[in-house]
């Protein structure tokens, strides 16, 4: 029962997002055009990585077009839910709006991710799914749903990482651009992760979790996922969310509010 | 016609303003600057890849050049559009334009009194690259220092009229900013930050220099390195880009304040 309802309301929330959203139609040729100049000049650095050679760090042309591809979805993602919500949190604090977000019976994490849904990451998802289909030389059911769970793994990381970025704003208003680091360092997903120097390799491994949002899902996709980097990542994956669980928590707990 | 004397206590009292507000948000500043790392993830992919040695580079040269492309995009930051657009809805811009002075003047000084507050940041980002690898560094000549400051600070002046020239729609349209965002993308990839112009095809090579874009990135980080660069060639493009660029902006600026319409216009 309590489950449907907050289905319910998600659609809802959604529902008058994209309603509101839907007045800004010259959006779509925008974000189309943004996602595709990227997707360009991505594929365009890469074809200049590999002149001369046939692959990089050990991945072939079509393996890395997966990475890539995976990274777009994961951008698309991210305009579509994290943006849109998560960079909203910064002025709840700062105009203490946040207050009548407590007071909602909803659980106020749940407000604060979902509440809104922006259509115009849809021309990344869709890139995004061209290219792995391009770079897969064949597709088996199995690789594709392992590959499928480690890359929910992989969102669930980023958008842990994301809200309690975004939750530090508690204590430091002017957190926003903390966010924007976080976007601009990502940036590392579009290669595989062999593809970087060691030391390099382990930064994206244990501190920014890059290698499990793009690599680690492209290998499960091409069948050469290993058991133990999909049980660390779903364990990452796992962690992460509660982490960025306590920690909303303890983040409220030393909020003022705006009139105390 | 001012005086010259009047003008430099302008300029003083300026920058020495805004300097103390940027030093206010230097929390903040530090964030921006650790945003532009891009060019140094861009070095740990190139590093493992042989195309540059392919272009003729020897991987000091390559180290040195993503540094130097680094320190270059750290003081050319424009973020003009975004303070603009704000000020041009909400009406702050009105004020401004009541005092004796073109208000494009302040945003200038607000973004030298930023590459300051930034000066720190980025000389603490340098020790720690030299910590982790010495080879990373390098000491240029003074004279290839004094001739690459130039064209770094020319690269600043360059980004800064662009970007004026697109604020200016914030007079005509809300998503001037979406616009602008477009613009990002050829910097991005022509300019030679994240992939040197020595390894493009030569065909793409031609296109991307016949662009403002690589007078951005590319030419002062050649000479901050210590690469061969075409010097007359350099100064050329960034000066003759300048020159195009600041009459279209003054013109972006009157037609755009004719329509200007916000609160108190």
């Amino acid at each position: 029962m309590r489950r449907s309802k907050t289905l319910a309301m998600l659609l809802q929330f959604w529902r008058s997002s994209l309603e509101s959203e839907s007045e800004y139609q010259l959006n779509l040729v925008l974000e189309c055009l943004s996602v595709f100049g990227n997707l360009a000049g991505s594929l365009f650095v890469l074809s200049l990585l590999f002149s001369g050679q046939s692959t990089l760090g050990g991945w072939t042309w079509n393996e890395a077009l997966i990475v890539l591809g995976l990274y777009t979805l994961l951008d698309g993602f991210t305009s579509c839910l994290l943006q849109p919500n998560l960079s909203k949190i910064v002025n709840h604090v700062q105009q203490g709006t946040l207050d009548f977000v407590l007071l909602k019976p909803v659980d106020s994490q749940l407000w604060l991710s979902l509440r809104c849904f922006s259509p115009w990451g849809a021309p990344g998802l869709l890139a995004g799914c061209v290219l792995v289909v391009l770079g897969l030389p064949e597709i088996r059911p199995q690789s594709l749903l392992l590959g499928g769970l480690l890359l929910a793994s992989g969102a669930a990381i980023l958008y842990s990482l994301w809200f309690s970025l975004a939750a530090l704003s508690i204590w430091f208003v002017k957190v926003w651009n903390a966010t924007e680091v976080l976007r601009y360092t990502l940036v590392a997903g579009r290669y595989p992760v062999s593809a970087y120097p060691p030391a390099l390799r382990l930064v994206f491994v244990f501190v920014l979790p890059v290698a499990f949002m793009t690599t680690v899902p492209s290998q499960a996709l091409l069948g050469q996922g290993s058991w133990h980097w999909a049980l660390g990542s779903v364990l990452m994956a796992a962690g992460s969310l509660i982490a960025s669980r306590l920690f909303w928590q303890f983040a409220l707990r030393h909020y003022t509010s705006a009139s105390s | 016609m001012r005086s010259p004397r009047a003008s430099l206590r302008i300029a003083r009292t300026l920058l020495s303003t805004q300097y103390a507000y940027m030093l206010e948000y230097r929390a903040e500043i530090a964030l921006w600057a650790l945003s532009g790392v891009l060019p140094l993830i861009m070095l740990g992919v190139w590093q493992n890849s042989g195309a540059a040695s392919q272009a003729g580079w020897s991987p000091a040269q390559l180290r040195h050049y993503f540094v130097a492309a680094f320190i270059v995009r750290q003081f050319s930051v424009v973020w003009l559009i975004h303070v603009f657009e704000e000020d041009v809805v909400s009406g702050k811009l009105s004020p401004f334009l009541l005092q004796p002075l073109q208000p494009l003047w302040r945003y200038f000084a607000a973004h030298l009194a930023e590459q300051a507050t930034r000066i720190p940041f980025v000389a603490l980002m340098l020790l720690a690259l030299s910590a982790v690898d010495p080879g990373l560094l390098w000491r240029p000549s003074l004279q290839k220092l004094l001739l690459g400051l130039m064209a770094l600070w020319g690269a600043f002046v360059l980004r800064f009229l662009l970007q004026t020239l697109s604020s200016m729609l914030c007079f005509w349209s809300e998503r001037a900013a979406a616009l602008d965002r477009l613009l990002v993308i050829p910097y991005l990839f022509l300019s030679g930050l994240v992939a040197p112009l020595d390894t493009f095809p030569p065909a793409v090579q031609r296109f991307a220099l016949a662009t403002p874009f690589p007078a951005m990135v590319d030419f002062p980080a050649r000479l901050l390195s210590g690469l061969p660069v075409d010097l007359g060639g350099g100064y050329l493009s960034l000066l003759i880009w300048c020159l195009i660029l600041s009459p279209l902006c003054y013109w972006g600026w009157q037609r755009g304040l004719r329509r200007y319409g916000a609160m108190g216009a």
